[in-house]
């Protein structure tokens, strides 16, 4: 028994070392989604182009899609958006813009400046939806399945190879 | 709008005092200045935006932190009060939305339950471990300074063989 003992501090030793490659590369920072696998909250809120036009739950339901965050106000969103446009018009995917805590003239001005890669855009001026969702900064981006349900939250940019690894392969599970 | 202010050195105490109840009438507690019906919700309010963390910059409650999405709990708390929802709504609100983590205190739960007990455990693990070894080291030591009667004999018996290695020894 105390032999066994003496493999102790090995045991513990591989265990951490374990643990610690799993957290390499997780941001300790990132909060769990707790929205996780409900459906997307109940909302109404004016089209970013049509201020008249009210935009609710039910309009994101049929398709898989990705919600993407955004603002003029976040540099790392001027970053991600050519990507948006790529994954939009090449890959052919739905993605729904969500005008967080913006000025619907810049955001729009943005859209033209740079294109606009999304099928619908939401103008959440408050914020309102977003807190709805647990987002707490931009850009991020969630995967919302056919049924309406959201199914993941991607914090940060959203590049090639985040579409590769994460987000291609569960809209690919959700299918269509 | 020019103010004309002539101090006398006698009106000094009045003019603190009177700063005082200036200042302590202010909410000094919140950014914006939140309105309440009562002493009660207004403390209500410290108490819960001083318990619920902010998502953004996490190692301040939403009632220090000024990252946007504080400001935004802080509304929402506010709107929650006014209408009339308790503590346990109001918290509940934020954790559906932001998970256990906007709390400051987690919650004792399964998931929860290593990070509550872990450090008793170990603290009482790391007593036992400094006590068995403080133990142990004293039992050690006497033995080996005690020799047995057998040994004895021997060492005797040794001195006595070979004279000229070894101590001198007492007739």
């Amino acid at each position: 028994m105390k032999r066994a003992l003496l493999f102790l501090p090995l045991v513990l030793g591989a265990g951490l070392f374990f643990l610690f490659n799993q957290m390499l590369g997780h941001d300790p920072s990132e909060l769990q989604l707790a929205r996780k696998d409900q459906p997307v909250p109940v909302f109404s809120l004016p089209d970013l182009h049509q201020p008249d036009k009210l935009i609710t739950e039910a309009d994101l339901k049929g398709r898989p899609m990705l919600v993407n965050v955004w603002a003029t106000w976040c540099p790392s969103c001027r970053v991600e958006h050519p990507y948006l446009l790529k994954l939009a018009r090449e890959y052919g995917v739905t993605i729904v813009g969500l005008n967080y805590k913006d000025e619907r003239e810049a955001a729009l001005r943005w859209l033209v400046e740079l294109e606009d890669p999304y099928a619908i855009s939401v103008f959440d001026e408050e914020g309102r939806l977003g807190l709805d969702l647990g987002v707490y900064g931009a850009p991020e981006t969630y995967v919302i399945d056919a049924g309406g349900v959201i199914r993941y939250r991607h914090v940060g940019v959203v590049d090639e190879k985040v579409w590769q690894t994460v987000l291609a392969p569960l809209i690919e599970s959700f299918g269509s | 709008m020019i103010v004309n202010l002539k101090i006398h050195l006698a009106s000094l105490p009045k003019l603190g005092l009177s700063m005082c109840l200036m200042l302590a009438s202010l909410n000094c507690f919140a950014i914006e200045p939140y309105e309440f019906p009562n002493e009660e919700t207004r403390d209500r309010f410290q108490q819960l935006t001083y318990e619920l963390r902010c998502p953004k910059c996490q190692n301040q409650n939403i009632a220090d932190s000024n990252a946007p999405i504080a400001q935004d709990l802080r509304r929402e708390v506010h709107r929650m009060l006014m209408e009339g929802n308790d503590n346990v709504e109001i918290v509940d609100f934020m954790v559906e939305r932001y998970g256990d983590f906007v709390m400051y205190r987690p919650p004792f739960s399964a998931q929860t339950f290593a990070l509550w007990t872990l450090p008793v455990v170990l603290a009482l693990l790391g007593i036992g471990l400094a006590v068995r070894m403080g133990r142990g080291r004293r039992s050690q030591t006497v033995e080996n300074d005690e020799l047995s009667g057998e040994e004895q004999e021997r060492l005797q018996a040794l001195l006595r063989q070979s004279p000229g290695s070894g101590p001198a020894r007492d007739s």
